[in-house]
C-alpha cells in the first residue's frame, strides 16, 4: 500500500478547526468521495480537532492519501502533547466528558470512519488515526 | 467581532447561517439570539442551515441550546433545510437533536411556527390577536 503525507496542519486553538475541515473537504472532493462519505470524514475531523485543541492543549493533524490496487482512502492522524487519556475505554463511551461537552466526540468520530486507532499515554499525549475508504 | 445577522419579521426572528461556523461564532449566535428574543418579545425563531455542509457535535449542541433557551423565553425554535448528508452523519455521530423542531424548508418551518402560535398563548388578549384563519 502506498501512502504519502500530503499536508500537515496545526491545531493550536478551536479557531483552527474550520481550516482542518476545509483541508479535509478539499482532499476528499479531489479523491471523488461521495457526499455522505465526505461529510462523515469532515465531521469526524471536526470532532477530533476539537479534542486536540481543548483537551490536548493543541497539536497537529496530518492528511495522507492511501492507495493500493483496489481502493483509495484518506488517513488523518491527530497528535497532541496534552495530558493524555488515562482510561481510553471510558473516554470512548458516549456521554463521558471532562470538558463540559456532550462526550460524543471520540465514540462518534469512530462511528463515522472505517478504521480508528487511538494511542494515549498519560503525561505524553494522544495520537488518533482514522481512515475512511472511498 | 463577527456576528450572524438576525432578521426580525413580525413575531419571528430569522437566521440563515451562510458561513462555516467556527466555535466562537456559534456561541455568539446563541447569545445574540437569546438577547434578541427578550428585546423583541419574539415568539418564534427560524434557523436556516441549508448552507451548512457540516454540523458536528458542537454546532448540534448550540442548536439544542438555542431551542431550550428560547423555549424558556416563550419562543419556539425550528431548524430548517438540513442537508441529507448532514442528517445521516448527525445520527451516526450520536446526535438526534432531541427537543429541536425541524422542517424541510423555510416555508414548512414558517408554517410550523405559525401553528405553534395558534396554540394557547400567554394571555387571552394576545391569543385572540394572534389568531389567523387556517393557521
Amino acid at each position: 500500500m502506498n501512502s504519502q503525507t500530503d499536508k500537515t496542519l496545526p491545531i493550536s486553538s478551536t479557531d483552527d478547526i474550520v481550516q482542518v475541515r476545509h483541508a479535509v473537504r478539499e482532499m476528499v472532493v479531489q479523491l471523488g468521495f461521495s457526499l455522505v462519505d465526505q461529510t462523515k470524514l469532515v465531521t469526524a475531523a471536526s470532532e477530533l480537532s476539537r479534542n486536540a485543541a481543548t483537551h490536548g492543549g493543541g497539536g497537529t493533524v496530518s492528511l495522507e492519501v492511501l492507495r493500493d490496487d483496489r481502493r483509495t482512502g484518506l488517513r488523518l492522524i491527530f497528535t497532541d502533547q496534552g495530558p493524555g487519556i488515562p482510561d481510553i475505554e471510558l473516554a470512548m463511551k458516549d456521554g463521558y466528558t471532562t470538558g463540559g461537552g456532550l462526550g460524543i466526540g471520540l465514540g462518534g468520530a469512530r462511528r463515522l470512519v472505517n478504521e480508528f486507532e487511538i494511542d494515549s499515554r498519560p503525561g505524553e499525549g494522544t495520537r488518533v488515526s482514522i481512515i475512511r475508504w472511498k | 467581532m463577527e456576528h450572524i445577522p438576525i432578521i426580525k419579521m413580525g413575531e419571528f426572528l430569522l437566521v440563515s447561517i451562510q458561513v462555516d461556523m467556527h466555535d466562537r461564532l456559534a456561541l455568539t449566535l446563541q447569545d445574540d439570539l437569546t438577547e434578541q428574543i427578550v428585546r423583541t418579545g419574539a415568539r418564534g425563531v427560524l434557523i436556516d442551515i441549508s448552507s451548512l455542509q457540516v454540523v458536528d457535535s458542537f454546532i448540534g449542541r448550540m442548536l439544542g441550546n438555542i431551542a431550550a433557551m428560547s423555549r424558556i423565553l416563550d419562543a419556539e425554535t425550528v431548524v430548517v433545510g438540513m442537508q441529507p448528508a448532514v442528517a445521516v452523519t448527525l445520527v451516526e455521530l450520536g446526535m438526534s437533536l432531541k427537543g429541536v423542531h425541524t422542517a424541510l424548508d423555510v416555508d414548512k418551518g414558517m408554517k410550523l411556527l405559525r401553528s405553534s402560535l395558534s396554540r394557547p398563548a400567554r394571555s387571552p388578549a394576545r391569543e385572540k390577536s394572534d389568531e389567523q384563519p387556517d393557521g
